[in-house]
């Protein structure tokens, strides 16, 4: 790390004309319908829960947390204690610990409380779409900023439509049946980029692992399954990795 | 419940940006930075099964389920076309023909 002062910010210039920054904004436009119709119902979830409904606005508008939120409401509407609620936030947003692993090497160019905002605008189709796109590149360093660049223009489209469609939602909630199910739309864009980004068979393969232990461990609370089928899948790439090496060392030993 | 809400933004934030709040230097071990280079996917697919597959907690309860036949064609759509925007819209008229067209 170097020990010039981190001064670059998410506002900075630089980082919204770079090419990488309106390559993001198409990248997240692609999945936005998903994530505007699944917007939409989280709206229309947090409208017809009985909260007030300056609460609902407020939390669509500030969260910006789809699980967290929809796992908060029915317990502030039970009354229960503060910690309650915010140690089961906590364990919903468990998964975001570990993608901040990843995200780290860009982000330590910029100062902690920018860190801390790029922190809150990371969601779940950020991360996998700059881990995709940048995960193996040089580092963000003042003067390399295009992966920031990257993270600005995924964010940018991605606050704004998921607020557009969560207001509208929350605002026109009695007119949108929930007997439809739009929030299946959100379920197709996250299969259609599982999909398109899958590079090879053993990340899928991975990925198919993740996806049947989640459904097995359904029942562990706070959606931990999440967590648990993301370690299980990480484990089982690093053993099919481990016995790779270990076959490709005996063929260099035998031939 | 404002505060509530308020706690849930500081969580928020803190959570997502929990390895890259502290300054000092440090890497993971080797090991799993490699792994983790399959955890992106396996989150996507640890989101996406159970919504396609479970219904209020509980297993598929019956087989004419609208996304167990959107789900496939969207699959298929987005592995030929390689594109999202079509992939939701194509999986979307499936789905929606099959629950208000058949009631499924």
């Amino acid at each position: 790390m170097s020990a010039e002062p981190l001064t670059l910010s998410l506002l900075d210039r630089r980082l919204w004309r770079h090419d990488e920054c309106r390559q993001g904004m198409l990248d997240m436009a692609r999945v936005m319908p998903g994530m505007m119709t699944w917007a939409l119902v989280t709206g229309v979830a947090m409208a017809k829960s009985g909260l007030p409904l300056s609460i609902a606005l407020m939390m669509s508008l500030s969260v910006f947390a789809a699980s967290a939120q929809l796992s908060a409401v029915p317990l502030l509407l039970a009354g229960a204690p503060l910690w309650v609620v915010w140690l089961t936030a906590l364990c919903v947003n468990l998964r975001f610990v570990i993608f901040s692993v990843q995200m780290r090497r860009h982000m330590m160019v910029l100062p902690l409380r920018w860190r801390l905002v790029a922190g809150y605008f990371t969601a779940d189709v950020t991360y996998v779409l700059s881990v995709h796109r940048h995960g193996e590149t040089e580092s963000a360093s003042n003067e390399h900023v295009a992966p920031l660049a990257y993270f600005v223009g995924l964010v940018a489209v991605n606050w704004s439509g998921w607020n557009i469609a969560s207001l509208l939602g929350v605002l026109f909630a009695t007119w949108i049946p929930q007997a439809w199910g739009l929030g299946f739309a959100g379920t197709l864009a996250l299969l259609g980029l599982l999909v398109s980004l899958a590079k090879d068979k053993r990340t899928l393969a991975t990925a198919v692992l993740a996806g049947t232990s989640a459904v097995a461990l359904f029942g562990l609370p706070y959606r931990l399954y999440i967590v648990v089928a993301v370690a299980a899948a990480v484990a089982c790439g690093l053993l099919l990795d481990e016995v790779d090496k270990l076959r490709s060392g005996a063929r260099r030993v035998t031939s | 419940m404002a505060l509530a809400v308020a706690g849930l933004v500081v969580i928020s934030a803190v959570t997502r940006s929990f390895f890259f709040l502290s300054e000092q230097p440090w890497r993971l071990p080797a090991w799993a930075e490699r792994g983790l280079k399959y955890a992106p996917l396996a989150a996507l697919g640890a989101v996406v099964f159970p919504e396609v597959l479970m219904s209020h907690g509980q297993g598929p309860q019956t087989w004419a389920d609208a996304r167990f036949v959107a789900t496939p064609v969207a699959m298929a759509w987005a592995w030929w076309r390689k594109d999202m925007l079509t992939t939701i819209g194509v999986g979307m008229t499936v789905y929606l023909g099959l629950k208000l067209g058949l009631n499924w």
